[in-house]
């Protein structure tokens, strides 16, 4: 007797533990399937940046002319240099010339610069720019990136974030009034997401800073610069109104209006008619029936605009003169500057695949029904 | 055909579909008639022609309209000919042979402000002898202002603004306010009548003669003002109509037509090809957008139709895809599909006669919702300053508005004039995709 249950609880015990290493085996091998093969994208979207912002070779041509161009006017318009005979002169030129080439590596073929920007870009090594330097003078990209990223997450930040809770909570109160007044005004003003952010920025410039004059045209600060942290943090929260409410304005209506359909078509699941039939109360289907099976999507949303906190919004940075990332990308690539663009890019690839990497995971936390490298993710 | 004719009845129970689509329908015909009234060559030439094309405009004027709205109205641009009916010209030939013509030009001044400037043009023809022009001015309360006596050339363009002469004679004012001003009040209030400008030319030979002109440069101008080059903005405003829909319509077309047939072959043959298209999905979702389009706007070429392949090309692989293909992977599970299979049809034809005209109708909304975003980024690009140098575009107007600082200086009907078309084109196309989207979407009827 003792020794049939003996074996039934040895054999219990070893199906536990042979369940337990089959998930981790399998957790395992899809976690370095996928490792690798985000690995192997990021490799090969960082590579092609890289090939365009040197557009195959032409951005070189280019950089070598506007070099000659530069250091012969330099060099001609030198009052130093003006006794010296022509022939001289040109040399010195050319002396100068060849020095800026290979100082910026321009002697080099293309594919073994391109090999060397791909390593150190994906080692995180991210060198030092060629043209472009930081407010302190430095050249190092890492340097300039860390510099302008607090203003562009002060203002992406602040606005993607009180875009992201108050479209979720308004709109989850919108969908308990399916068809009512508010509903139809928003959906009415829906379409006015079509319109860019600068699009916003623009209008509320005219309004408020060049016909009411409330508020400044731009920047981050004002001149003089108060003098204690108080006054420069008004200072900053004042010149953050603008731009982080046309951010919000551009997204608002059409954030709500997703979100609300969204819940709207997970309330109208059959299991939620039957939580109200037993006599739920609302705020309690609310959490467990309706957001919860949300969740991954709320979450996945969230992560993504996590990490689109990072790129900054380009055109608006510019209409409003911000300091940040997006600006200074802006001006990298007018600068044809390689190794600030590919700085902010591989940063931009890392933070993504590492996301989309845990967001795998988080599914299989969330939702029972996913296992970790079984089957079709929801989406 | 009744399908259709359901599908709009349907439609029509929208207002706000029926209101957006008039003004797509509106947007439309108006980019037909303007591409046929200012064709392409001409459009072209009025917007890079030079001073000879702009230079009879004043400069950063607001349209003609605003002074409907205003209490004091500004002075209009007003050129006086002198084949107008109510120039007088007296001739007397003198005993030597001299000829003396006395041009007497009226100007009606009803106006509250200074123009701009006040510009003689002088036409001459003559062998060797410069014939020689003495002009004068005299005001509404009878005051005489001597203009200046002087030579002409060929073609002489005298902008009163410029001589100093004047401006001493006029006790350091600027002419073009000094000529208008009321010396009676302090503050520099213009006299309103009728002003006379007088001019006396003596042609010393026989075939020579003078023509005259006057401009008044005043503060309005046209429909839709003018610019820092004082071109007339109509132009830009009228022609970006073509070009932004065009370059919408262009983009979205081309994006969802690819997308959705790559996701049809992905979908249809699995395995490799589909993890293929996956991989470059993947990948196109860590390139940055914007930035890639400013270095090939930089790097490259400006040209609106590179930018518009490189988008249609960044555009295809992302979240558009994965909702297609997920689509495509249901409907090629229904038995029609497998009967095709049974009677031997090829890939190809199940892919284009059978998979994608199933979602035809829910590529319609997503077509057309995707409009307005390619037409304001296509504003964004010239923005920014990479959009297209030839073309007159929305964008363009914005961006030269913009470097001029035209809300610090006021001039808004600068910026205005073209962001408010943007926001019509946007919403009206957004619209009508939303609502359109609404009908169609399965999931989203009934919400």
């Amino acid at each position: 007797m003792g020794s049939i249950t003996e074996s039934v609880s040895t054999n219990l015990a070893k199906k536990r533990r042979s369940g337990f290493t089959k998930t981790l085996v399998r957790v395992l091998k899809y976690s370095g399937v996928r490792l690798v093969s985000l690995f192997l994208t990021v490799v090969v979207g960082i590579y092609m940046t890289i090939m365009i912002a040197n557009m195959g070779g032409y951005v070189d041509q280019m950089m070598k002319a506007e070099i000659s161009e530069r250091i012969t006017m330099q060099v001609g318009r030198n009052p130093a240099f003006q006794n010296m005979d022509p022939a001289t002169r040109a040399e010195l030129a050319e002396e100068r010339i060849q020095s800026e080439i290979e100082r910026l590596n321009l002697d080099q073929p293309l594919a073994i610069r391109t090999v060397g920007f791909l390593r150190n870009a994906l080692t995180l090594n991210l060198g030092r720019a060629q043209n472009l330097t930081s407010d302190t003078g430095s050249r190092n990209v890492r340097a300039i990136i860390l510099e302008r990223m607090p203003y562009t997450l002060l203002l992406m930040g602040s606005s993607n974030l009180v875009l992201f809770f108050t479209t979720l909570f308004l709109a989850l109160a919108l969908s308990r009034k399916y068809g009512s007044f508010w509903d139809k005004v928003i959906i009415g003003l829906s379409p006015s997401s079509s319109a860019p952010s600068w699009f916003y920025g623009i209008f509320l410039i005219l309004i408020f800073a060049a016909v009411l004059r409330v508020l400044p045209f731009g920047g981050v600060m004002d001149a003089p610069v108060p003098k204690d942290f108080i006054g420069r943090a008004l200072s900053v929260l004042k010149h953050l109104t603008l731009p982080a409410s046309s951010l919000i304005i551009s997204s608002f209506f059409y954030s709500i209006y997703n979100w609300r359909t969204f819940f709207l078509i997970y309330s109208s699941e059959d299991y939620v008619e039957m939580a109200k039939a037993k006599g739920l109360g609302s705020r309690e289907i609310e959490r467990k029936y309706i957001l919860r099976p949300t969740l991954p999507t709320i979450i996945t949303s969230f992560a993504l605009l996590l990490i689109g906190l990072w790129t900054g919004a380009i055109i608006t940075e510019t209409v409003f003169q911000w300091p940040g990332l997006g600006r200074v990308t802006y001006q990298a690539i007018g600068l044809y500057d390689t190794p600030v663009i590919v700085g902010t890019t591989i940063i931009y690839a890392y933070l993504l695949a590492i996301t989309v990497f845990l967001l795998d995971f988080t599914y299989a936390l969330v939702d029972p029904r996913v296992k970790i490298g079984g089957g079709e993710r929801p989406q | 055909m009744k399908n259709f004719l359901n599908t709009l009845r349907s439609i029509t129970r929208y207002p706000a579909a029926i209101f957006s689509g008039i003004v797509v329908l509106t947007l439309v015909i108006s980019a037909v008639v303007v591409v046929i009234a200012i064709p392409y060559d001409e459009a072209i030439s009025l917007w890079r022609g030079g001073v000879d094309v702009w230079g009879r405009n004043p400069r950063n004027v607001p349209p003609k309209w605003v002074n409907w709205f205003r209490q004091e109205k500004l002075v209009e641009t007003i050129e006086l000919s002198v084949e107008d009916e109510q120039v007088t010209i007296e001739e007397d030939v003198t005993s030597g042979g001299t000829l003396i013509t006395t041009y007497t030009f009226y100007l009606d001044f009803d106006y509250d402000t200074f123009p701009q400037d006040v510009v003689l043009y002088f036409d001459a023809e003559f062998d060797e002898k410069n014939p020689f022009v003495s002009a004068k001015w005299i005001t509404p309360d009878e005051r005489e202002i001597k203009l200046g006596n002087f030579a002409i050339d060929a073609t002489v363009t005298r902008p009163l603004s410029q001589d100093s002469d004047l401006k001493k004679r006029l006790d350091g004012v600027n002419p073009q306010i000094g000529l208008f001003d009321d010396p009676e009040t302090e503050a520099q209030v213009p006299v309103k009548g009728t002003y006379q400008i007088i001019f006396e030319t003596i042609n010393f030979e026989e075939d020579s003669s003078v023509s005259p002109d006057i401009l008044l440069l005043g503060q309005v101008y046209g429909w839709a003002g003018t610019d820092h080059l004082r071109r007339d903005l109509t132009l830009p405003i009228l022609w970006g109509i073509p070009i932004a829909l065009a370059f919408g319509l262009l983009a979205a077309l081309g994006t969802s037509i690819l997308t959705m047939i790559i996701a049809a072959v992905g979908a249809w043959y699995g395995g490799f090809i589909d993890g293929a298209i996956q991989r470059v999905t993947e990948i196109n979702l860590v390139l940055p957008f914007l930035s890639i389009l400013i270095m090939v706007g930089t790097f490259y070429s400006r040209s609106i139709w590179t930018i518009l392949g490189v988008v249609v090309a960044l555009s295809i692989f992302t979240g558009g895809i994965k909702s297609y293909r997920a689509i495509f992977l249901q409907v090629k599970e229904s038995t029609y599909i497998e009967a095709a299979q049974a009677y031997g049809a090829s890939n190809g034809r199940i892919i284009f006669r059978y998979l994608i005209p199933r979602i035809i109708p829910l590529l319609i909304p997503g077509l057309i919702s995707a409009v307005p975003a390619f037409v304001y980024l296509e504003a964004s690009l010239a923005l920014l300053g990479i959009g297209d140098p030839v073309l007159p575009t929305w964008g363009k107007v914005i961006n030269e508005a913009y470097q001029n600082a035209a809300l610090y200086r006021g001039w808004y009907y600068w910026i205005l004039e073209p962001a408010v078309l943007l926001m019509i084109t946007g919403l009206g196309f957004a619209s009508l995709g939303f609502t359109l989207d609404r009908i169609f979407n399965p999931r989203l009827r009934g919400l």
